[in-house]
């Protein structure tokens, strides 16, 4: 069965992107729009891993690595953050919000499906 | 694998546009004095989204100036420095800078280099600026300065705010009191990094920081191989480990070196920095370390859940994560869902698939049409259910229909949200003060109309602002306030839209008009109307401005946007008290794609008539019809003499009867020109869905159109403009 | 696919067996006159027969552009090519179709006598054009191909209902 991903951004031009390069590697894809719709949906079925955005609005994406990892489903799934921001800071913060990892945005479809083999087997 | 971005561009413009018209509503809105951290915030998100979009599509110009645009606002929602006009002015320009960056990657135009140039250094000058004493300036310069060799002054910012919470644990990082004082070991670490990638490289330099310090002592390029010095309290199991995972094996030595004494006080505040992943460490090994692999694409957290690294995992979820947490977590967020906006409620679809729908509910309509025919011939008596199912058909097609319709009509916010802008930049530069009021934003209007009305609507307020507003001191001496308004409305009446430029200006001066309009040449009499006075203003060549200002002074313009509200099937007119104000309104038919028409015939042929030219139709009698000589046949019709357009002459058509009086004339008015049609009969009024004859054949003279009626057949619809002013 | 026809028509032979290999076209054949014309298939929508009923005049405009029809929603001109290319007289009869085209994303109807089939042809058989007088300019003509016995024509359609010559695109004025 295809390992379904959640693609959490605010921006649409990117989450496209994404869903698109993951789709056809294989990947089933789900789209949020932000934290808060990622929480949601995340809350309705177990995802193979999480891609998620920062800064966004209503829930940031730190704020979504909390929730998550907070929830017994989503303490060993891989969730990985997109950021523009390459600071060791924003790496630091994601790291103590529970990220598994880290995208640096921007990112090319290659080194984006590299990193999500990486993490899921 | 490799994907054609290129696929993404569209949507990259369409929500990039979109951004940039949120951040400038916001940066209007925004009050300098107090600022909302909302409206901060949500300006900062708008260039972040940008830049990250442009980042993806490679457009680095877009990305460098939202990544300056950034830069600041991340320092002003902060808090670091204070918001001032200036500075909303830059991000102003800046916005503008990338709209003219967006429509050079659309290929539509370029940003003007020394204004992007003009406007970086603007924003770098406000970046840069000290928001006064800060209790850790010291501390500040001397991390900045580290960074800057790698990276200036791009991430000066982050920087500054990420040494304040690590300068205690920077220096005690640096200690070398730390490695001397717990059970450390020094490795030599030799390995290949052939075949690895950068986010690779980066990946494992990440996690040998975790488990000790390192120093790299060759790397270079050229060379395949590395060199390290690592100094750790993990085993060497560890140590190999870790780099096993990411190295070959095969090419991976390591020697241990020395081993340092052991410690008695392992429990010291050093050695609990050092052992516990914490956010404290995590930034401190990065910081002391150098920043050559700041720039990998992706990299992994040693030990956080899921990581492809497995040592040490445990312990960190055991650190982050608690189990019976989760009833916090739905708390949490249900706090945040007050804020929920109506984003995820909409979605975007392509106009081409909601033509493509409403094509396909005319279709439905006219074969409902043809079913009704075809029904009303059945006896009702026979057949009531077959009767009662058609009328609830009817309603369900015409309902259909609406909703399908009301898909394509925008509100005229879409168009009204350009010109605060507009008015605060124009008023600035002219000197004057303008309050711009609007009115009806909500409104909706066909979408191919609210673009098509944004250009003449802007004209007409660049006008107002420019001629109708006068400056404050003038405004003061005439007993005004010395604050002008422009007032923007709409709103519909009946099947129209209309849209109303109002100011409280200085009005039109019928003299200095007529006078203009006699030095033009332009034919005019005393006894015209005031109407007709203002009217003169959309014609060609027409400007009444005493010098030509590059705001609207120009000479063209006022009749170009006649034309093109014309062009729209709309119409303008004008009214304007001298001293008092000047308001201008235009009437635009609610969609483009609908139509109400009085169908006619000519022979055998059935056209469609726009019913809004139309004021009446009359058999004419024998008496009422001259032939003026060069003018053909004229018509009277309550004294006025009209031409007469005989339509079957106009389409080559034999028409029943070429006797006028045979006929039926239709009298048409089209704006303020009138013109008597004959035609043989009048069938009926229909709303007809217009449909585009160009789009697979070509223009028409006297057609503008076509439609497709009841019985599947296809009439045409009479340019009805065109055709009277042929006459005129 | 008869082994008789193989042995009559070896050129012919030839292009069905190595369709792999081989560029093979598809084209849709119709009689003009004494002539017959072969138009790539891609560009053909669909074949409908004529209706004299359905058609709306469109008034000033050449005779052989014998109005417009409604076909499913779309406003679409029908052409008489007999009458264009002066066919003596067209007449319409049962075996009268409209072949309906999509070309450059325009969609118009051309009236024919009549469609013969559906043919494959190989590329590499058609042989250039000759300076000869058919019906149609040979600038418009991409190549002879023959089928049986006889020949034919090869008409780049979309070339052809872009002209100026047609006159059904409004030409860019100065």
């Amino acid at each position: 069965m295809a390992k379904t991903i959640l693609a959490v951004d605010d921006s649409a031009s990117i989450r496209q992107m994404v869903s698109f390069t993951l789709k056809g590697a294989g990947y089933e894809v789900i789209e949020a729009v932000d934290g808060q719709d990622a929480f949601d949906k995340a809350k309705q079925r177990t995802f193979n891993l999480v891609l998620t955005d920062i800064n966004m609005p209503r829930m940031d994406g730190l704020k979504l690595l909390e929730n998550l990892r907070k929830i017994s489903q989503y303490q060993s799934i891989p969730i990985l953050m997109l950021t523009t921001e390459s600071a060791n800071e924003m790496k630091a913060k994601g790291r103590s919000a529970g990220a598994t990892g880290w995208l640096v945005k921007p990112f090319n479809p290659e080194s984006l499906l590299e990193v999500i083999k990486k993490v899921i087997k | 694998m490799s994907t054609d971005l290129e696929q993404f561009y569209e949507v990259f413009f369409e929500e990039s546009s979109e951004l940039l018209a949120e951040m400038e509503a916001c940066l209007l809105g925004l009050d300098v004095n107090s600022p909302s951290i909302e409206d901060l915030n949500a300006i900062f998100r708008a260039a972040h989204s940008i830049k990250g979009g442009a980042g993806t599509f490679g457009f680095t110009d877009m990305t460098e100036m939202t990544h300056m645009l950034e830069t600041l606002l991340d320092r002003l929602r902060k808090g670091e420095l204070q918001v001032r006009s200036e500075m909303v002015d830059a991000f102003l320009k800046a916005g503008d800078v990338i709209k003219d960056q967006l429509a050079g990657h659309r290929g539509d135009g370029t940003a003007d280099p020394a204004v992007v140039k003009e406007v970086c250094e603007e924003l770098q000058k406000f970046s840069e600026e000290t928001p006064g004493a800060t209790p850790t300036n010291n501390g500040n310069n001397e991390v900045s300065a580290e960074y800057s060799q790698e990276q200036p002054q791009q991430e000066a910012v982050a920087v500054i705010e990420s040494c304040e919470t690590e300068l205690s644990s920077e220096i005690g990082g640096e200690s070398p009191i730390v490695a001397e004082d717990t059970n450390q070991t020094v490795y030599q670490i030799e390995f290949s990094t052939s075949g690895l990638s950068d986010g690779a490289k980066e990946n494992l330099f990440f996690n040998l920081k975790q488990q000790g310090k390192i120093e790299v002592l060759t790397q270079s390029n050229d060379s395949e191989t590395c060199h390290l010095r690592m100094t750790t309290t993990a085993p060497e199991e560890d140590v190999w480990e870790t780099l096993a995972f990411i190295v070959d094996p095969a090419n991976l030595k390591i020697d241990k070196v020395e081993e340092t004494e052991e410690s008695d006080n392992s429990t010291s505040s050093e050695s609990t920095t050092q052992e516990v992943p914490s956010t404290e460490s995590t930034e401190k090994t990065k910081v002391s370390s150098s920043e050559e692999f700041e720039s990998a694409p992706y990299g992994f957290f040693p030990g956080a859940p899921a990581s492809p690294v497995e040592s040490s995992a445990k312990e960190v979820n055991a650190s982050t994560v608690t189990a019976d947490k989760s009833n916090q977590s739905l708390a949490a967020g249900s706090s945040t869902k007050a804020a929920a906006s109506g984003e995820t409620n909409s979605i975007r679809v392509s106009i081409g698939k909601v033509d493509q729908m409403i094509n396909l509910v005319g279709e439905l309509v006219i074969t409902q049409a043809m079913l009704a025919q075809t029904t009303s011939e059945i006896d009702p008596v026979i057949s009531e259910k077959l009767h009662s199912g058609m009328s609830q058909l009817e309603r369900n097609t015409r309902d259909l229909q609406e909703s399908v319709m009301s898909i394509r009509m925008l509100p005229m916010s879409f168009v009204f949200s350009r010109y605060p802008r507009v008015v605060r930049d124009l008023a600035a530069k002219l000197n004057k003060k303008v309050e711009l009021k609007t009115v009806g934003e909500g409104t909706e209007l066909d979408k191919g109309l609210i673009e098509k009305i944004a250009d003449p609507l802007t004209h007409l307020v660049r006008n107002s602002l420019d001629h109708g507003i006068e400056l404050p001191e003038k405004r003061i001496a005439a007993g005004k306030l010395a604050k002008g308004t422009i007032t923007l409305r709409a709103f519909q009446q009946g099947g129209s839209i209309v849209i109303e430029v109002g100011d409280d200006g200085a009005g039109l001066n019928r003299d200095k008009i007529m006078a203009k309009a006699k030095e033009r040449g332009l034919q005019v009499h005393d006894g015209m109307s005031d109407q007709e006075v203002w009217m003169l203003i959309f014609e060609p060549g027409f400007s009444t401005a005493d010098k030509v200002t590059d705001v609207s002074g120009r000479g063209v313009g006022m009749d170009v946007v006649k034309r093109n509200i014309q062009g729209m099937g709309g119409r303008v007119e004008i009214n304007s008290v001298f001293g008092v104000g000047t308001r201008i309104t235009i009437r635009l038919p609610l969609t483009l794609a609908i139509l109400d028409g009085l169908s006619v015939t000519v022979g055998d042929q059935m056209f469609i008539v726009p019913l809004t030219y139309i004021t009446e139709s009359l058999q004419p009698s024998e008496n009422d019809i001259r032939t003026v000589s060069g003018r053909g046949r004229v018509v009277q019709v309550r004294g006025e003499y009209l031409p007469v357009i005989a339509l079957h002459e106009v389409f080559n058509i034999r028409p029943k009867s070429s006797e006028i009086k045979d006929g039926i004339l239709v009298i048409l008015d089209a704006d303020g020109h009138k013109a008597a049609m004959l035609v043989d009969e009048l069938v009926g009024q229909h709303q007809v869905v217009i449909k585009s004859l160009e789009s697979n054949y070509r223009r028409v003279h006297g057609v503008s159109g076509a439609t497709i009626m009841g019985d599947g057949k296809v009439a045409l619809i009479l340019d009805t403009t065109g055709l009277v002013m042929s006459t005129q | 696919m008869s082994q008789q026809q193989t042995a009559a028509m070896p050129t012919s032979a030839n292009s069905v067996g190595e369709t792999a290999s081989q560029q093979m076209n598809e084209f849709l054949t119709f009689r003009l006159g004494a002539e017959e014309y072969g138009i790539d298939i891609l560009k053909v929508q669909e074949i409908r027969g004529y209706d004299s009923e359905a058609i709306t005049q469109i008034a000033n405009s050449p005779d052989f552009i014998k109005g417009v029809v409604n076909l499913r929603g779309i406003i679409v001109p029908i052409i008489d090519m007999r009458i264009k290319f002066m066919l003596g007289n067209a007449e319409y009869d049962q075996f009268t179709v409209v072949i309906i085209l999509n070309v450059g994303g325009r969609v118009m109807g051309i009236v024919v006598d009549g469609v013969s089939d559906v043919i494959g042809l190989d590329m590499d058989h058609v042989r250039p054009t000759p300076e000869f007088g058919s019906i149609i300019d040979t600038k418009y003509i991409t190549g002879l191909g023959t089928i049986d016995d006889r020949m034919l024509i090869l008409v780049d359609i979309e070339k052809l209902m872009a002209s100026e010559d047609m006159g059904l695109v409004d030409q860019a004025v100065n």
